[in-house]
């Protein structure tokens, strides 16, 4: 817990110079008669993170805070495992919607989760594979004329859009 | 006498049809989504806002009331009967909730819940009516730099009162104010921190991206690791007999029901205070001020009912300053009026002029709300409690693939799906050392009215900083701001040593 409260707070610090510097792109200086310029609002924010960062790693040398006094781990093996797995899956789910869309990528997603997770029946499991994507389809495609990215399965679609749009 | 005339309108608006249906569903929806462990009323305002561009603004704001209302009382149900909080509102109601369950009187808590739950949400939503047309009205007067001293002090209530690590609040407040910072500058017109020169930042970061993130992807893989143990849930026998002789035993709290109300009433309108330490007080000035207080947290339907009243009242009153002055007083309503932004309504007090329908619309519809949620509360006790043995491997895959899509939808950019799962994740990370969330959530919302509030303050006062302080007004509430982020400094005054906070 101690290593994590501090890699977390340099990594933020880190990630607070950054936005420092990405900031400085526009004016950051004051504009006489008119206040501030663009840069300023992110500048000033992202050097109080900063400042925020090096109160967190001072507060972590004191042990001032709970996680800092705190020995236990910070994530053990078996949810490492757990999250690692979700995080992943999530990834690739999210990755392959690039390439096969959303009703392909989803219901994978869902199948894999249900089954490996959660060792559910498969009759159940296709029964869920099965409904989401045609529910998805008419509720936001239809309902919500919102077009959910579909990669290289467009084209199957065709013949939906003419019937129902 | 014109506030009634108001109200009548409203409920004409409330009353149409399709609104009622959304009512209906929309608190039937919350009860489930409170009634899952892990859930909230936040969590599902965040996942389902982007399922309410099919209906007109005025519905969708009532169904997703309906909704944070509905996911009040559900939070109850788990309490009770699993001993886990529905959600963290709802932590004060396993104190009392969970040994009635399980002394077999779950149904004494459930219904002792739901009453409360529509004595606090009643009585909160007539003060909300009778306050906020005058508080409009003062509104009405506000410029720019008020506009600023109020989010100032909105995100100093979080340092005052938050109770969370301080440099930590702090920070969760500047990040989110920086990344709604990000795209392009409001004045000048030219693109700012487009990261790595990705044109996904050009049209900024949509709060909903954040709010999904870490309300949906987050939260589910911190229910994940928290809910690997087994769980025991008590059994309820529900009959009519038993549940008029609840009944009676919980009016006989009816004190305790009314103090929880305006207690958390006024607790929800601050904000950073909302619904968790609204009843957690109700709770402990419950248990203070009873005769047996010994009987507290060995089950007595009175520690129930005190919270429930509580965290009702809280969400009415925490929609008070949001529709008032367009300041969110909790992360639900923070993310509410990130949709009013996305719908075209400017919050604030102008709503109250140009906007009555929706805003009496809205009022209306909270009273109804309140009364669905008591009828199908009580009604299918059995039915929610079915919903804790759906087990979370089936509901976890359909909430991420709902934040998928949801994360989607807005932009219509997949681009940010994926800064959804890294904030979702890191978010996560960061929960586990204590960096409170839910004022990045509130700056991403506020931040693109504070910075041009205070830039255009500063441009019609010549570049004059002390504009924010010479003004009554806003001075006041700047000294009141100042205070509030002073406040945990004092903490240290009387053990007479220095410590510094930073």
């Amino acid at each position: 817990m101690r290593l994590a409260e501090l890699i977390m707070a340099l990594v933020m610090a880190v990630f607070s110079v950054y936005l420092m510097w990405k900031s400085t792109e526009l004016p950051i200086g004051w504009i006489p008669e008119e206040g501030p310029g663009g840069g300023a609002f992110p500048f000033w924010l992202a050097t109080g993170m900063l400042l925020c960062c090096i109160a967190i790693l001072y507060n972590w040398a004191r042990r001032l805070s709970p996680p800092s006094q705190s020995d236990d781990v910070f994530m053990d093996n078996e949810t490492v495992r757990l999250i690692g797995t979700v995080t992943i899956a999530l990834t690739v789910m999210i990755g392959a919607i690039h390439f096969v869309g959303v009703y392909v990528s989803v219901p994978l997603f869902m199948a894999f989760y249900m089954r490996f997770l959660g060792r559910h029946s498969w009759r159940l499991i296709s029964s869920f594979v099965v409904l989401t994507p045609i529910i998805t389809f008419f509720f936001f495609e239809i309902a919500l004329k919102k077009t959910l990215p579909k990669g290289m399965t467009e084209e199957f679609f065709y013949p939906l859009y003419d019937m129902f749009m | 006498m014109e506030i009634l005339y108001l109200l009548g309108n409203g409920f004409g608006i409330a009353f149409e049809p399709l609104n009622l249906g959304l009512v209906i569903f929309g608190a039937t929806v919350g009860l489930f989504i409170g009634a899952m462990p892990g859930l909230g009323s936040v969590n599902g305002v965040a996942i389902l806002l982007p399922m309410t561009f099919l209906v007109p603004p005025t519905s969708a704001v009532i169904f997703l009331g309906a909704i944070y209302y509905g996911a009040m009382y559900g939070g109850a149900i788990s309490s009770i009967m699993l001993g886990i909080p529905g959600a963290s509102t709802a932590v004060a109601t396993t104190f009392d909730g969970r040994p009635l369950a399980l002394q077999g009187k779950a149904d004494l808590a459930l219904v002792g819940a739901a009453v409360a739950s529509f004595v606090g949400g009643t009585i909160s939503v007539v003060l909300f009516t009778a306050f906020a047309p005058p508080l409009a009205e003062v509104a009405l007067a506000f410029g720019p730099p008020e506009e600023f001293a109020l989010m100032m002090m909105a995100f100093a209530t979080f340092v005052g009162l938050g109770g969370d690590d301080i440099p930590k609040t702090l920070f969760s407040i500047m990040i989110g104010l920086v990344f709604s910072a990000v795209g392009l500058d409001i004045i000048s017109g030219e693109p700012r921190l487009i990261f790595m020169g990705l044109p996904g930042f050009f049209h900024g970061i949509n709060f909903l991206v954040l709010a999904i993130g870490i309300y949906g992807i987050g939260e589910m893989l911190w229910t994940i690791e928290v809910s690997r143990g087994n769980v025991t849930m008590s059994k309820a026998s529900v009959s009519i007999a038993r549940t008029i002789d609840a009944l009676k035993q919980i009016l006989r709290t009816w004190k305790t029901m009314i103090m929880g109300s305006f207690l958390g009433y006024f607790v929800g309108i601050l904000p950073a205070a909302g619904a968790t330490p609204g009843s957690l007080m109700a709770y402990g000035i419950a248990k203070s001020t009873s005769k047996d207080s010994d009987s507290f947290g060995k089950g007595n339907v009175a520690g129930v009912v005190a919270p429930e009243a509580a965290n009702n009242a809280a969400s009415t009153g925490s929609m008070l300053p949001m529709l008032t002055l367009g300041i969110p007083g909790s992360p639900t309503t923070a993310i509410l009026l990130g949709g009013m932004v996305i719908w075209g309504l400017e919050p604030g007090p102008l709503l109250f002029v140009d906007h009555q329908e929706f805003v009496w619309g809205l009022i209306a519809s909270l009273y109804a709300a309140n009364f669905f949620a008591l009828i199908i509360n009580i009604a299918f006790i059995p039915a929610f409690i079915a919903v804790l043995k759906l087990p979370f491997t089936i509901l976890a895959p359909i909430i991420f693939a709902l934040c998928v899509i949801g994360g989607y939808v807005p932009t219509q950019d997949m681009h940010d799906v994926w800064l959804m799962l890294i904030f979702g994740f890191v978010g996560y990370l960061m929960r586990k050392l204590d960096y409170p969330l839910a004022p990045a959530v509130l700056a991403i919302v506020l931040g693109p009215i504070a910075e041009p509030a205070m830039r255009q303050s500063l441009i019609g006062a010549q570049g004059d900083v002390m504009t924010f302080f010479t003004r009554p007004i806003s001075g006041t509430i700047m000294a009141i701001a100042i205070l509030l982020l002073l406040m945990p400094a004092f903490k240290y005054l009387p053990f007479g040593r220095k410590k510094e906070a930073k």
